[in-house]
């Protein structure tokens, strides 16, 4: 039987805000446990929260990013339940009137195609602190870090209308994309900026009903996600296919030793008791403060992307990759401008420069190369006065710091040799050197001839210490091989 | 010293009769030799409150001291105060020192206050008999066998038994106005918004509203003064003006149109008291006040609707007292399932776990349309009737509560009973708007409070009336006969 699987995704993207979204205690990542937590952050008796309108901005942006509704009238509510990263043992969201209503999200299929994923709504609301286990911590004891307790996160729940982790991988990506274009979150996965809740069930090819789900929570990179979505579907077809029913739970996946446990299920769920929080008023957002912000919103990542094939004329997977990230695209828009060289822009930055910046660990926004130098190399390479295996030399040296694209050629020497003078004197040099290999080539078949050629090449190379432009010397060499036969 | 209403000490204190270190040294003898009768007071500030006086005093010498500068007062043990333990009547909060002030508090400090103390109060404020507090109930100083009501009944009581002129209370069902009213004092309720909740420990926080208690209501107006402020830490706190509540306090109440509800002097009301409120209203209409028959029809329903919605919100409210960060904790936690179990059974009090099961019952899923669904509808019925009715009157008044102080365990056994204490004050914690008790006669030698309730923000118009009444009437000059 051939099954279909079937993905909804609860997404939670913390704001980019300087305070939290109650109280005035900073948000910034890895501060010494406790030392960002406030009395209204510990809720300590009395204290009150007081709305971050930046929060609220943020979440709005975020609706008109996706052409949702925007409700002019939201309402936080009280989830409760007990748990010792939970301060005030509710957690202060939205249910009823979540802030941004339903919208959509298009996402690039593998075929070229796009498929657009319906966003059921968007709520605002506070994350938890972490318990603590390890470290200083002593055994036996846990403890409790109240610094991320407050930070404004907003909850994104799509409809189930991914069909495959592809899918699912390509939403959150755009997802990530659409949030850090936009500027309210700065989507450190690894600080856990966004974190993703995967609800996955299967079903008979063709049938329209739902399966049983389950939710695997708090998957914090797309990798993770896409691992623990494979490993789910392949274990409930398993389940199923042996005779057993899926369990309606909630499951944890370990990224690093690729297993998924279940943490609880639908039976032991809690009840949590959700109503309107009394200590804040309903959070009006008038007309005026929608144009404001739509007016705001800098431009999106698909319109990007089309501008992109339209003014560079870039493919659509190369427009589809600079597009999605702002700095990425503003890097390669700024190479693209000073080099006139759009294709040759696109290459470097996602070629040679992404590669570098992964393998190091780096960003664009801290890369060693600025887009200056990038387009300084680029200029040389267009106007022949390097090779590109030169620069690739000239890239490394400005990685480490030597110096802009013309400093380095001009200190190492690597211009290369364009004079057709010149490079006809070696040309000929080496063939008169190497009568043997002439030979060679003169008695081959026309079709080994362009193998044979490498061998003179090389030689060639060498004597120019490198300098020769290689398409020059092909030509040349050519000529005066075919002279000889 | 202590018989003076808090005016006229603020007279002695500008004219030099006495230094604020002297007043405050004489009522800090006063709660020495006295308090032990009422235990009205838990913790009592004095090295701190000398200091207070100290510095009053200089600023007195300067000349432009704020109105309260030098006059002492007592605050309700739920509001915070910045170095001295805030325990909220419960053993949950014994040990707990805030590092923090409540707005109420620092508004009082700002204008060189002194504080005396900190008053008991019901288990937070769940109760109205007093009879809940961790500390002992509080004996009401008109009768010490009975109750002093609740659940400010700490600080109406050390108000009348002259332990201080002043005091800070809070009310989200009655508890400023139904103990004023059992202890012969004046107490103002002000409305929802108009006093910061910053700092003040959440019971209801949607009912929730700390106001003044004093002899009289020239004395609430001078506290209400003070304490009322727009607050930007508190989001339900509202930006209306605020007038000097004293401007208007001697305006005539010539064509006064005073609403008098008939569901307020129905079934269960004890006929003394009934008599006592009624005398009072022809003491109005004799200085030119009309009385005008009205109906609030849905004023049954006010004590079921508050009895969910009260519930409701502290069981949320209540649920950062769990032992982990501050407050009560058990003795070895096996587990933190049994942290938790412990720390809030041992540390809370029968009242408190009953009304935290009454309210997580009704918001729980299957249940919650039926009981804090409909609750909120019956809120909005309450509204109605009271904006229906403001169409015609300007105050509306009736009696504050049933009957007189009744005695320790009367109502111990029957919460219902209890409850139906506040049957006339929580329709307007439910509508958010002010009232206020003040004394208007006796039972038995026992006081009665009248209660006077406004429309929105209409604070200014019921001291008016209620020192108009004082004017005419010496009830609030009537002293506990064991005072006399």
């Amino acid at each position: 039987m051939s099954w279909e699987t079937v993905i909804g995704l609860e997404v939670h993207v913390q704001l980019a805000t300087k305070t939290k979204i109650f109280s005035g205690s900073s948000t910034r990542f890895g501060a010494s446990p406790n030392t960002q937590a406030c009395a209204i952050d510990l809720a300590m008796p009395g204290t009150l929260p007081v709305l971050n309108k930046q929060a609220v901005n943020y979440a709005i942006m975020f609706g008109l990013a996706i052409d949702a509704e925007i409700e002019q009238k939201s309402v936080f509510e009280r989830k409760n339940y007990f748990y010792p990263d939970l301060p005030k043992g509710y957690q202060t969201t939205q249910l009823e009137k979540p802030i941004v209503g339903p919208g959509r999200v298009v996402i690039p299929l593998a075929d070229g195609t796009t498929k657009a994923i319906r966003i059921h709504h968007a709520h605002l609301e506070e994350d938890a602190g972490k318990s603590i286990h390890d470290g200083d911590i002593p055994i036996g004891v846990s403890g409790v870090d109240l610094n991320r307790a407050g930070t404004p996160l907003i909850e994104i729940v799509s409809e189930p209308d991914m069909r495959s982790s592809d899918e699912a991988v390509a939403f959150a990506k755009k997802l990530h994309s659409i949030v850090t274009s936009i500027g309210i979150c700065d989507g450190e996965m690894s600080q856990g900026s966004m974190r993703f809740d995967v609800n996955v069930s299967v079903r008979p090819s063709g049938s329209s009903a739902l399966g049983i789900r389950t939710e695997t929570k708090n998957l914090n990179s797309f990798k993770f996600m896409e691992e623990a979505i494979q490993l789910e579907v392949d274990r409930q077809i398993d389940l199923i296919e042996d005779g057993g029913k899926v369990t309606q739970e909630t499951r944890l996946y370990n990224g690093d030793t690729k297993i998924s446990k279940p943490m609880r299920s639908k039976e032991e769920a809690n009840d949590y008791r959700y109503f309107p929080c009394p200590d804040l008023l309903p959070v009006i957002v008038s007309d005026q403060t929608l144009d404001e912000l739509r007016s705001s919103l800098p431009e999106l990542p698909d319109a990007r992307k089309s501008r992109f094939t339209q003014q560079y004329l870039l493919s659509d997977y190369d427009a589809e990759i600079l597009a999605s990230d702002t700095s990425n695209a503003e890097f390669f828009e700024s190479v693209a401008e000073k080099t006139k060289n759009p294709k040759l822009a696109a290459n470097w930055v996602m070629g040679d420069l992404t590669a570098r910046l992964n393998m190091e660990n780096k960003n664009i926004s801290n890369s060693p190369v600025s887009s200056s130098q990038l387009a300084g190399l680029i200029l040389r390479i267009s106007d022949n006065t390097i090779s590109n295996k030169m620069a690739k030399q000239v890239f490394d040296a400005i990685w480490l710091g030597e110096g802009n694209a013309d400093e380095i050629i001009e200190a190492r020497g690597l211009k290369q040799l364009s004079d057709s003078g010149s490079l006809e004197k070696i040309v000929t040099e080496v063939i008169e050197a190497n009568p043997a290999m002439v030979t060679d080539y003169v008695n081959s078949d026309e079709s080994k001839r362009k193998k044979k050629m490498g061998g003179f090449m090389g030689q060639i190379m060498k004597a120019s210490r490198g300098q020769a432009n290689p398409q020059q010397v092909n030509q040349i060499l050519l000529e005066k091989l075919n002279e000889l036969i | 010293m202590h018989n003076f209403t808090l005016a006229e000490l603020i007279n002695g204190l500008r004219s030099n009769k006495f230094s604020s270190v002297e007043l405050t040294q004489h009522f800090l003898n006063r709660i020495k030799e006295l308090n032990g009768d009422y235990n009205a007071i838990i913790t009592t500030t004095a090295s701190q409150a000398l200091e207070s006086a100290i510095s009053a005093d200089q600023r007195l010498a300067n000349g432009n001291a704020p109105e309260m500068c030098g006059i002492p007062i007592l605050h309700k043990d739920i509001f915070c105060t910045n170095g001295v333990r805030t325990s909220c009547g419960s053993k949950m909060l014994d040990n707990f020192i805030p590092p923090y002030n409540a707005t109420v508090v620092e508004n009082f400090e700002n204008d060189g206050a002194v504080m005396l103390g900190k008053t008991n109060m019901d288990e937070f404020a769940m109760g109205s008999s007093n009879e809940t507090s961790f500390y002992g109930p509080v004996n009401n100083p008109w009768a010490l066998d009975c109750v002093p009501g609740g659940s400010s009944g700490g600080s109406a009581a050390a108000i009348s038994a002259r332990l201080a002129p002043g005091a800070t209370a809070t009310d989200t069902g009655g508890s400023i106005r139904q103990p004023a009213a059992l202890c012969g004092i004046s107490g103002l309720k002000p409305t929802y918004g108009r006093v910061s909740r910053w700092g003040m420990i959440a019971f209801a926080s949607s009912l929730d509203q700390a106001g003044p208690m004093a002899r009289t209501a020239e004395d609430c107006a001078i506290l209400l003064n003070a304490m009322a402020s727009f607050d930007e830490k508190d989001s339900t706190s509202v930006n209306e003006p605020i007038p000097n509540y004293r401007s208007k306090l001697d305006n005539p109440i010539n064509g006064l149109k005073i609403g008098i509800p008939r569901e307020y002097f129905s079934e269960g009301l004890h006929s003394g008291t009934e008599q006592a409120v009624r005398n009072s209203l022809v003491e109005l209409q004799n200085l030119g006040a009309k009385l005008i028959d009205i109906k609030l029809p849905s004023s049954h329903l006010s004590v079921p609707a508050y009895y969910v919605i009260a519930p409701a919100e502290a069981s949320a409210n209540l649920s950062r007292f769990d032992g982990v960060k501050y407050g009560y904790r058990c003795e070895d936690p096996k587990d933190l399932e049994d942290l938790y179990r412990r720390s809030r059974s041992e540390g809370f009090g029968e009242e408190v776990q009953r009304r935290i099961m009454i309210g997580t019952y009704c918001l729980s899923a299957g249940y919650y349309d039926a009981y804090y669904g409909k609750a909120q509808q019956v809120r909005k019925l309450i509204q109605q009737d009271f904006s229906n009715a403001f169409k015609s009157v300007d105050l509306i008044m009736g009696p504050t509560c049933p009957s007189p102080a009744f005695k320790f365990g009367a109502k111990g056994n029957d919460p219902v009973a209890m409850y139906l204490e506040d049957i006339y004050t929580i329709a307007t914690n439910l509508a958010g708007l002010p009232g206020m008790s003040i004394p208007c006669g006796q039972v038995d030698g026992k006081p009665v409070g009248l209660q006077i309730i406004g429309n929105y923000f209409n604070e200014e118009r019921i001291l008016n009336v209620a020192h108009q009444f004082q004017q005419s009437t010496d009830w609030h000059n009537h002293m506990p006969s064991e005072l006399a």
